[in-house]
């Protein structure tokens, strides 16, 4: 099923061309590979299907919350901070949903960004920007897990100079997880945290001279 | 090319995209050019030179971190809280040109934290001659080459020694040491920049940047675009 928005309207959102500030991001990944838990294709693999599995499912149940009303923005506030006990996973994950909510109101120029504040949670700002778009909460939902996955993948590919051919075809594999992780979080909030990602977020925050914000 | 006509309304290509800047918001310059070129030496020096006229902010863009952003505020050229640092991922012609939202978002904050800046110099972090600012970030840009990197780079053009609005020829005092031709590099950019000035500078010999600050004098005085 899909939206009046359509699959262009998802695909749009999902490009990780999309100018929302992500791309100064890699999702725990450089202070991972700093770590030695990512130095090649199988460790990228298994960091990607946990990252989709928590953090992804968590953020993408928020986002369709917030997309169907379910949960009002400030609720949806509270939630997330509820999932992300690390200062700097909160300060990523708004850092993010202001970049994402900044072009949503050069988008949707019509609608009322008010109760989003200046500074959503990424999973905030994706639920209301999906509803705006017209997507299906489960497409919105869709859109928080892929974008989860390739800002991960391509921080991945840049870091430890990757064949861009085998990251592409592992998100290519991961996508049955990418749809079943969207599909569940379409029905239910997560009650979820990841503790490994709280900690890399958090270790980055001391690392001197990172590439990414986080 | 003569003014043509696209559906009746005339269309000219000398003018490049510009961004709608409204009354009050501070001027925008960007500063890009290649590794080592004296991006942050020139930011350094108008600073030095305007800090006491004008209400100014600085915006980095480093490859890593705040590499830049600490060196200016190592040398104290303005307040600690009017250098900003933008992070970019490994990729600064990124932030500047292709998802500029982290620089916006940071121009944002230095606005909200001083009410009436009157200039934003925004820098780039050192990177190839494609590198370029968009014109939703900046009103207007310099890019800085210098002759160490070779009396050619002029003739190679892309973006930046193209278009930007000033193009400055930095390290002078070092032409005769590493062969470049002067005359060579100024006649090459006059060839491919047009109408668009070009000055030729060295810091070491004349710190105040003059030809640069001129220019920057008059940006300042130019009204704003309706």
């Amino acid at each position: 099923m899909h939206g009046v928005g359509g699959l262009t309207t998802l695909l749009v959102l999902s490009d990780s061309r999309l100018p929302t500030g992500g791309h100064v991001h890699s999702g725990g990944v450089e202070e991972a590979v700093t770590s030695g838990l990512i130095m090649d294709l199988p460790t990228l693999r298994a960091y990607l299907i946990r990252r989709i599995r928590t953090h992804g499912l968590v953020a993408a149940s928020v986002a369709a919350a917030v997309h169907t009303g379910a949960l009002l923005p400030d609720a949806a506030d509270r939630e997330t901070d509820a999932r992300t006990p690390a200062p700097a996973s909160r300060a990523a994950s708004r850092a993010q949903g202001r970049g994402l909510v900044r072009l949503a109101r050069r988008v949707w120029p019509d609608r009322d960004w008010t109760a989003l504040g200046a500074t959503p949670h990424l999973a905030v700002a994706a639920g209301a920007a999906g509803a705006a778009g017209e997507l299906t909460a489960e497409h919105t939902a869709l859109s928080v897990v892929y974008t989860t996955m390739t800002g991960s993948a391509t921080a991945a590919q840049r870091l430890l100079a990757l064949d861009p051919g085998d990251v592409a075809a592992l998100t290519f594999e991961l996508s049955g997880l990418c749809n079943r992780t969207a599909a569940a979080a379409a029905k239910e909030l997560a009650d979820l945290s990841d503790p490994l990602l709280d900690a890399l977020a958090q270790r980055h925050t001391q690392r001197e001279r990172p590439l990414f914000v986080s | 090319m003569p003014p043509h006509f696209i559906d009746g309304q005339p269309h000219s290509h000398a003018d490049r995209p510009r961004r709608a800047r409204t009354p009050g918001e501070p001027l925008r310059i960007g500063i890009g050019g290649p590794v080592g070129s004296g991006k942050t030496a020139l930011v350094a020096a108008l600073c030095r030179q305007l800090r006491d006229e004008l209400s100014l902010a600085v915006l980095t863009n480093d490859i890593y971190t705040t590499e830049d952003a600490d060196f200016l505020r190592r040398h104290a050229v303005l307040p600690n809280d009017r250098i900003a640092a933008v992070q970019t991922g490994g990729c600064p012609h990124t932030a500047i040109r292709d998802d500029i939202t982290a620089n916006l978002d940071a121009i944002d904050d230095l606005i909200g934290a001083h009410p009436g800046l009157d200039l934003i110099l925004v820098e780039s972090g050192g990177d190839n001659l494609t590198a370029t600012f968009s014109s939703g970030l900046v009103d207007v840009q310099i890019f800085v080459v210098d002759v160490a990197g070779g009396d050619k780079v002029p003739r190679k053009g892309g973006p930046g020694v193209t278009f930007s609005d000033l193009l400055v020829v930095n390290k002078t005092d070092l032409a005769s040491m590493v062969g470049a031709d002067l005359g060579v590099m100024r006649r090459d950019a006059a060839a491919v920049r047009g109408e668009r000035p070009t000055v030729l500078i060295s810091l070491t010999e004349d710190p105040a940047a003059s030809a640069v600050l001129a220019w920057v004098r008059d940006q300042l005085r130019a009204p704003v675009r309706k």
